[in-house]
């Protein structure tokens, strides 16, 4: 079977996107997939400092599209892992070195022996976000429990049903359980209600974050971690298994309503 | 009081997820139709002119809204009718 393209985006910046990327990568190959990531994000290279190989850099995407490198050249191991390679972003190159079809070209190159290409979008809805949805089979949209976070995600699903790129599944990242708990968070349902798309992944907000990519080892590798958990059941769901969706928040209940009633009306 | 007993009820929003939702899907139909409110009001007068040289209606009372569905709009008028007091169209 031929190698799938996955590409994360978002809109606005900050919401998760390459830290997305990453775990679902780790994710993957720990369960014996063969992946490369792929940083888009030309000009602001950060794959590579959260995946914790930004010291192992020879070539970048520019080179290989350029003609300055094979694509096997640019690949960077991950040695943590049986089947990981990191393509990263070009740091003193602006987006348009890159364009959809030389996207497109380099991923048809990696299709015939990897399993699964995850692409790390940029912010932004510019010539950054059409290189990486252009080769993309699915498109992941991370999106925040915020207003201005799920109304990008919104212009993000307008643009990708615009270029028949299906409407995209949702990663909500970042939740709080207990703010939804007392009605200051958008639950799930919430957005599932306004963005109308299949959900693949809840993630709470988890400071384990910070130390992995602090350390540029993705929660995914650490058992014990709970956004790492949630990556990991994304990426089974990316396999195509059905992993139920643990309820890591609730509806604010009977007492919250009342509460927040009482506290607003004093 | 009556505020309050109202918002006991469940009557009013209440928490400030339900105003981040309540806000978001407004926001929404305009981004998603690009009709803008000032547009919105510019069809409102127009429609009622075109209606009013028909029949008799509540100028005032008219309320031209985009809803939505799951992703698809549409726009929805309400237009209050004057009913003739006779039962037939008033005479001029
Ligand atoms: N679930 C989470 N819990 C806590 N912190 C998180 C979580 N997800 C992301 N972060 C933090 O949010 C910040 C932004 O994350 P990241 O760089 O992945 O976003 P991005 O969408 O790729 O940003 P950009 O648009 O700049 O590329 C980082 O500091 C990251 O550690
Ligand atoms: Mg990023």
């Amino acid at each position: 079977m031929p190698g799938k393209v996955v590409t994360v985006t978002s809109g606005k910046g900050g919401v998760g996107k390459t830290t997305t990327t990453a775990n679902l990568a780790v994710a993957l190959a720990a369960g014996g997939e063969k992946v490369v990531c792929i940083d888009a994000d030309i000009g602001l290279r950060n794959l590579d400092v959260v995946m914790g190989l930004e010291n192992r850099i020879v070539y970048d995407i520019v080179d290989v599209v350029e003609g300055r490198a094979r694509v096997r050249q640019a690949m960077i191991k991950d040695k943590r892992m049986p089947e990981l390679y990191l393509i990263p972003a070009a740091q003193t190159r602006d987006k348009s070195a890159v364009s959809p079809t030389d996207m497109i070209k380099l991923c048809n190159d990696l299709r015939g022996e990897i399993d699964w290409i995850l692409v790390d979008s940029p912010a932004g809805i510019e010539r950054g976000f059409r290189n990486a949805v252009a080769p993309a089979d699915q498109v992941l949209i991370v999106t925040n429990p915020e207003v201005s976070a799920v109304r990008d995600a919104d212009r993000i699903v307008g643009l990708l049903e615009a270029e028949e790129k299906g409407p995209g599944h949702l990663i909500l990242n970042r939740v709080k359980p207990d703010m939804v708990k007392r009605g200051d968070m958008l639950s799930t349902d919430d957005v599932l209600d306004i963005l109308a798309i299949p959900l693949i992944g809840v993630v709470p907000e988890d400071e384990g974050i910070l130390v992995s990519s602090n350390r540029g080892s993705p929660a995914a590798m650490d058992d014990k971690s709970r956004a790492g958990q949630a990556f990991r059941d994304i990426a089974r769901r990316l396999k195509g298994e059905s992993v139920p969706f643990p309820s890591l928040e609730d509806k604010p209940g009977f007492f919250q309503k009342l509460a927040a009633r009482f506290s607003r009306s004093a | 009081m009556s505020n309050w007993f109202e918002r006991l009820l469940g009557r009013s929003p209440t928490t400030s997820a339900q105003s981040a939702k309540e806000r978001l899907q407004l926001v929404l139909i305009h981004d998603r139709t690009d009709l803008s409110p000032a547009v919105l009001e510019t069809l409102k007068d127009e429609i009622i002119a075109v209606i009013s040289k028909h029949v008799d209606i509540d100028a005032g009372g008219v309320e031209i809204n985009l809803s939505q569905g799951q992703r698809e709009n549409r726009l929805v008028a309400n237009i209050p009718l004057l009913s003739a007091p006779t039962g037939r169209r008033r005479a001029r």
